[in-house]
């Protein structure tokens, strides 16, 4: 048998672990426009902070693709799919046939029309690590430095820019931050928080113009910069398989298996649009768990195994300036919120069900929440009251309990 | 393979699983040298109840969440099927707190703000330190075959 991948993140790699469980000597290609070995993108504004060296920056450790029997074709770009034929055309103009085929091409920044954006010189955007490569060469402590949009990426490279500019000011378009997971409250006591620590916000606002160092915003207020980090979201890379006949909706559409619509073509991670565990609709999870699950799984099934489907939904782990944050699922039902100066804890119920949370400060043992809703556990046996105060064990009744002490897992 | 199993039955809450972990953990020859530099923080957690009580620790999972989930590759399941975290590589993001089930990785506090978990004390090689020191025998450790 004989496997290609594209790609070299969280799920090329999960698909080169899910193989080698059933397959151990079949021919692995893994083809990544970039150059580097794998490496943890989330950690892209930690190495900016310097908070994570170059050698911390990897993934795996060095010796991975040798003692998994994988080829590495890094810095290459696949540039043509041809499903029919079973073959991938490459930017250096070679041809690759593949047998089975994983596509975790990932996302791409998202670059709002902005007037003189393309022409602007020190705008850069900051997903993958040569990004924060050159982001980090054209600041220095004087450096007046603007982030358009308060979503995770932008402000987690506002974190990592802190103390190391002179300025630090984050545009955004809704009326708070990390608007698509917090509601306002939550927000609130980030926002808060991450004041205290040097950046300051804009919100209800957007960019309209850039010029060579002054960004004009849509109220018409003008703001000076020396680089301007664009952060308005991603977009998925679903082209190589739209154009060779794929279906695409948001994402590379996969079934439970993670197989596209093609024959042999398996898709996963931030490319892909999934079903979510929790309410059951469509859409994409752009998350690192997500994507090695999906990979992993895809891996199994395209080895001849049959992995279970990924029970994906959406999640973040995430702290800024040391100020914890947990969120996961959905939040369209009854809610349970308490409020403390920096801390914060929502639950949302629903049908006898914990549908999702948010929590700010104190984090810990949140995963009994999350398989709560991952494995949609009927709250009847349950304590509310214990669920309430904090996420235990103890909340579950004696023989499930039982189970769960044994290592038996959540699901009833 | 052989894991610590907690006897809800058994358990007094007495805490000194707790401690005996948190000084297996802390590098130092003496309980009382390792608590005089202030309490070093234990891998295992005892819920108390109303009428029961249990130390809970990592559950060694054969197919781990948490490893999976992991965002930077410093948990992993080694090959004697014990799930570690490398400190150097962790960055505290805390995904392994949201993922894992059990609610079984702790919060480091202080400086070194990683995720601590139970190594089942593999670098002594001996009994787990919270099993040696149960005192009404709560704990065991003992192979019940596979976890989830």
């Amino acid at each position: 048998m004989k496997y290609v991948i594209i790609g070299n993140s969280a799920a090329a790699v999960g698909c080169i672990e899910g193989i080698r469980k059933n397959d151990q000597s079949g021919e692995i290609l893994l083809i990544s426009d970039e150059k580097h070995a794998t490496y943890s993108r989330p950690l892209i504004s930690y190495w900016l902070k310097g908070k994570v060296v170059d050698k911390n920056m990897y993934y795996r450790p060095e010796d991975f693709y040798e003692k998994n029997g994988v080829k590495t074709m890094l810095g290459v770009k696949v540039t043509g799919l041809d499903a029919k034929k079973k073959t991938l055309t490459l930017s250096d103009g070679s041809k690759v046939d593949y047998e089975n085929l994983l596509v975790g091409t990932g996302s791409r920044p998202f670059v709002p029309p902005i007037e003189g954006v393309n022409e602007c010189k020190n705008a850069v955007t900051f997903l993958n690590w040569d990004s924060a490569i050159q982001l980090k060469s054209m600041i220095n402590e004087n450096s007046r430095v603007i982030v358009l949009g308060a979503g995770l990426i932008g402000l987690k490279v506002a974190e990592g820019l802190a103390g190391h500019v002179g300025t630090l000011t984050v545009v955004e378009m809704a009326s708070h931050l990390m608007p698509s997971v917090l509601d306002d409250k939550g927000a609130a006591i980030l926002e808060k928080h991450i004041t205290k620590c040097g950046v300051n916000f804009i919100f209800g606002d957007s960019a309209a113009k850039a010029g060579t160092n002054e960004l004009t915003l849509s109220s018409g207020k003008k703001l000076p910069f020396d680089v301007l980090v664009v952060a308005a979201g991603v977009r998925p890379n679903v082209e190589l398989v739209k154009e060779a006949g794929g279906k695409v909706g948001r994402g590379i559409v996969t079934d439970d298996e993670m197989r596209t619509t093609l024959d042999g073509v398996y898709a996963a991670g931030d490319c892909v649009e999934a079903v979510d565990t929790v309410t059951g609709d469509r859409h994409i999870m752009a998350l690192l768990p997500n994507a090695y699950m999906q990979g992993e799984a895809a891996g199994i099934n395209m080895a001849g195994g049959k992995a279970d489907t990924p029970k994906v939904m959406p999640m973040n782990a995430i702290g800024f300036f040391g100020l914890p944050l947990v969120s996961a699922g959905s939040y369209d039902g009854e809610e349970f919120v308490e409020e403390g100066e920096e801390s914060y804890k929502k639950l949302v119920f629903r049908d006898n069900k914990l549908l999702g949370y948010i929590l700010i400060s104190d984090v810990d043992r949140a995963g009994i929440y999350t398989a709560l809703i991952r494995e949609k556990i009927d709250l009847k046996g349950v304590d509310i009251a214990l669920l309430k105060k904090q996420p235990q064990l103890m909340l579950f009744g004696k023989s499930d309990r039982k189970r769960i002490l044994a290592g038996g897992g959540i699901a009833q | 393979m052989k894991k610590v199993y907690a006897i809800e039955e058994y358990c007094l809450a007495c805490h000194l699983c707790e401690y005996y972990c948190g000084f297996s953990h802390s590098g130092e020859s003496s309980i009382v040298k390792a608590y005089k530099k202030g309490a070093p923080q234990a891998r295992i957690q005892v819920e108390e109840g109303s009428e029961v009580n249990f130390a809970l620790n990592c559950r060694h999972c054969d197919n781990p969440i948490c490893v999976k989930s992991c965002i930077t590759g410093a948990l992993t399941r080694d090959e004697d099927g014990v799930i570690r975290v490398n400190q150097e590589k962790c960055v505290g993001c805390w995904t392994c707190v949201m993922s894992c089930p059990y609610g079984a990785v702790v919060r480091g506090h202080g400086d070194k703000s990683v995720a601590l978990k139970c190594d089942l004390c593999t670098e002594s090689g001996d009994t787990p330190a919270c099993v040696q020191g149960c005192p009404n025998r709560a704990l065991v450790f003992e192979d019940r075959g596979d976890a989830k």
